[in-house]
């Protein structure tokens, strides 16, 4: 099995921030090339890998979709010889002071989130936790080269270079989702050499994390019959310890409830330990937070289940999750794939009442 | 004077290269090791004398070619603000705490390095989605974090160990950004001057520990040095920043581009008006610019120096950096350049007479 790390530590430098995928898109464009048929780009971003179904009468088709987008900041004005900035996505705007970023303007700027110190704030302002209304961004340039080089509207990426800890741990910037892109990629290398009852649709979705416009709209125009999200889920950590987190290293999380099919959920516990893989059961009774949300209402709706990666401190820029995790997750995957067979939406459906 | 040293002072390659590996390395106050045995390498070659004392501060010694030298001592610190680690929970998560003064609303998602092989770590906290919406404008407590060196970091570090964080040095266009400017710049600056020290002064230089904690090198740096002049060379925050009422700022301390930054007064020493005369008088007549910092708060090494036996005229002279104590600093190389300048124009040209003149 080939080592998806390097793949994976790849796609966390890239920006791709949410409607503004293509960096990464590229990246996956050119992994998934020789893993799947037919490569193509939907009419808002989404990449549509697939892999085509030996020959066969029926071909019923599944979608596995991981979003490809990641949060990020964009520039509200430009005064002072500062950047003043917004966010996309849902940036907790007190991991910004300290922040290493890109600005993307004419020209691609490095510079740091800082904000204002205390000596200039108004006393009842001074100490307090950081909000936008005082953030920005330093690049060092001056208000006339800015004025030059950036414009309201320009966006504004993470830079945290990758990090390698010990024990095949990865973190960095945009782990969530590109730790599921990477598994993704990892269940199309382990089907590569294997005949398919199923098309198998991989599909990396656009602006998961503003609107969840590119799930909805690849499945429509995918029209799957059924559908697989995958996304990271909150990872056991400081603060993190309710029944919402997962150890990393725990394996894989199937979800429960709401935007998950019964019968779905059942086959990955079932396939998880017949496998003898470690797995959770994420419990999710009002709905999912990711792709998984609009998948199984569209078109005439989607049976659909939602898998989740481990990761600490999602929504941060050291956002942690373990590889063997990922692994798993595109195993759990490709097991589900190759034990399809033509009948399986019947049988699926089957063996218990819904 | 040699020819070559006619030529104004350029921060080249090399001096950006000395700087990129001082930024670096980590140096934790206390924890000095690898920045003073860094530096004692850039020296060996440039000093007469070199020796490190009990505290952990590096002393090296150029010697005047000539009896009864002036003895002028120059000061930079090696230490950094970082962190300790104090405890663990498990599973790869570690309690710690800061060593010096950080502010912890700039210690939330960054990437660390804790111990002597510098083991890489992230302090996160709690996702937005799990933070209750009347939580999401508070300070994030600082022992609700943890440096986190993955699920198999478990035991891999130990109460004691110091953490740094793992920034990288970068610059663009006139803008250094970098770890620890301060002091590593003056550290840069020191080296800088050994390496055209002139005949007529001994040169006593000292690469200070535990300046973040206390002062505590410089308490004793000058002791043996027995100086007649004290210049601490060290970064001074640029607050030139707009206030958000509108009004004017007048409490900007000093401003990023406009040339090293003199102190009149700070918290802990009023500087010798006679060199602050020479010093000024020595950057106009070279046509180097320079700045006054605003007097008032805060302090360098000078603080502890000046109080040294009988006590020693000092002086500060820093260079203007933005965000001290956070993991990214950011300088001007024109604003090093003009300091080293001004600096190597101060040790050509002083003499004993300095020192005669009449106090005001």
């Amino acid at each position: 099995m080939e080592n998806i790390t390097p793949f994976l530590l790849s796609l966390i430098s890239e920006a791709g921030l949410s409607g503004f995928e293509e960096p990464v898109r590229k990246k996956i464009a050119e992994k998934w090339t020789p893993l799947v048929d037919e490569l193509s780009t939907s009419p808002l971003g989404s990449l549509h890998g697939l892999r085509k179904a030996a020959e066969g009468k029926k071909r019923p088709s599944l979608m596995i979709a991981a979003h490809m987008d990641a949060i990020g900041l964009m520039v509200k004005q430009v005064e002072d010889g500062m950047v003043w900035i917004t966010r996309i996505g849902g940036v907790d705007a007190r991991m910004l002071p300290g922040q290493p970023v890109t600005i993307h303007g004419k020209e691609d700027l490095p510079g740091v989130v800082q904000m204002l110190p205390d000596r200039l704030l108004n006393e009842d302002q001074q100490g307090k936790a950081p909000t936008f209304e005082h953030l920005f961004v330093d690049s060092g340039r001056s208000s006339k080269e800015l004025e030059k080089l950036v414009r309201p509207g320009d966006l504004v990426s993470f830079q945290q270079a990758p990090i390698e800890l010990d024990g095949g741990n990865v973190a960095g910037h945009s782990m969530d989702n590109r730790a599921s892109v990477a598994a993704l990629t990892v269940c199309l290398q382990e089907i590569r050499n294997v005949n398919l009852a199923w098309d198998v649709l991989a599909v990396a979705t656009t602006r998961e994390e503003i609107s969840l416009a590119g799930a909805r709209t690849s499945a429509f125009g995918l029209h799957p019959d059924l559908a697989i999200a995958v996304d990271v889920t909150f990872g056991k950590g400081p603060g993190s310890n309710d029944y919402r987190t997962f150890p990393l290293g725990g394996g894989p999380t199937i979800g429960t409830g709401s935007d998950n099919h019964p019968a779905l959920t059942r086959k990955f516990v079932a396939l998880a330990e017949e496998l003898d893989m470690p797995h959770g059961l994420e419990a999710m009774p009002e709905n999912s937070g990711t792709d998984g949300m609009v998948l199984p209402v569209t078109a005439g709706g989607i049976p659909t289940v939602v898998l989740g990666v481990p990761l600490r401190y999602m929504h941060t820029t050291v956002e942690m999750a373990t590889v063997k995790d990922i692994d798993r997750t595109g195993r759990l995957l490709a097991r589900f794939i190759t034990q399809l067979t033509e009948d399986s939406l019947t049988t699926l459906f089957e063996e218990e009442p819904v | 004077m040699t020819p070559q040293d006619t030529k104004p002072y350029r921060i080249g390659k090399a001096q950006l290269d000395l700087l990129a590996e001082l930024t670096n390395a980590n140096g934790v106050s206390g924890d000095e090791s690898e920045v003073r045995e860094m530096i004692r390498k850039k020296v060996t070659p440039l000093a007469d004398e070199i020796k490190a004392d009990a505290m952990g501060n590096l002393l090296v010694i150029k010697h005047a070619r000539k009896t009864n030298a002036l003895r002028v001592m120059v000061d930079a610190h090696m230490d950094e603000v970082g962190f300790m680690i104090v405890d663990q929970d498990g599973d790869g998560l570690f309690e710690f705490v800061q060593v010096g003064g950080g502010d912890e609303r700039q210690f939330i998602s960054k990437a660390v390095v804790v111990g002597k092989e510098k083991l890489p770590g992230v302090i996160g906290f709690k996702p937005i989605h799990l933070t209750p919406k009347n939580e999401r404008d508070s300070k994030i407590p600082l022992d609700s974090l943890r440096i986190d060196l993955g699920p198999a970091g478990k035991d891999k570090a130990r109460r004691g160990d110091f953490a740094a964080y793992a920034t990288r040095f970068s610059r663009s266009g006139d803008t250094i950004f970098a770890k620890v400017l301060d002091d590593r710049l003056g550290c840069a600056t020191l080296i800088e001057l050994l390496r055209t020290a002139p005949a007529e002064i001994e040169l006593l230089t000292s690469f200070s520990a535990q300046e973040e904690i206390g002062l505590r090198g410089a308490k004793v740096a000058a002791y043996d040095f027995e100086p007649q002049i004290v210049i601490a060379v060290d970064s001074t925050p640029a607050y030139d920043f707009p206030r958000p009422d509108g009004n004017q700022n007048t409490q900007y301390n000093c401003k990023i581009g406009s040339g090293p930054a003199i102190y009149l007064a700070d918290r802990g020493t009023l500087s010798d008006p006679r060199l602050v005369r020479f010093i000024s008088r020595t950057a106009e007549e070279n046509g180097i610019p320079y700045q006054f910092r605003q007097p008032g708060g805060g302090g360098t090494n000078a603080g502890a120096l000046h109080l040294t036996r009988s006590g020693i005229p000092a002086v500060s002279v820093s260079i203007p950096g933005r965000y001290a104590h956070t993991p990214i600093m950011m300088a001007s190389v024109t604003d090093w350049q003009n300091t080293v300048s001004l600096l190597k124009n101060v040790l050509d040209n002083l003499s004993p007479a300095v020192l005669l003149e009449e106090r005001p």
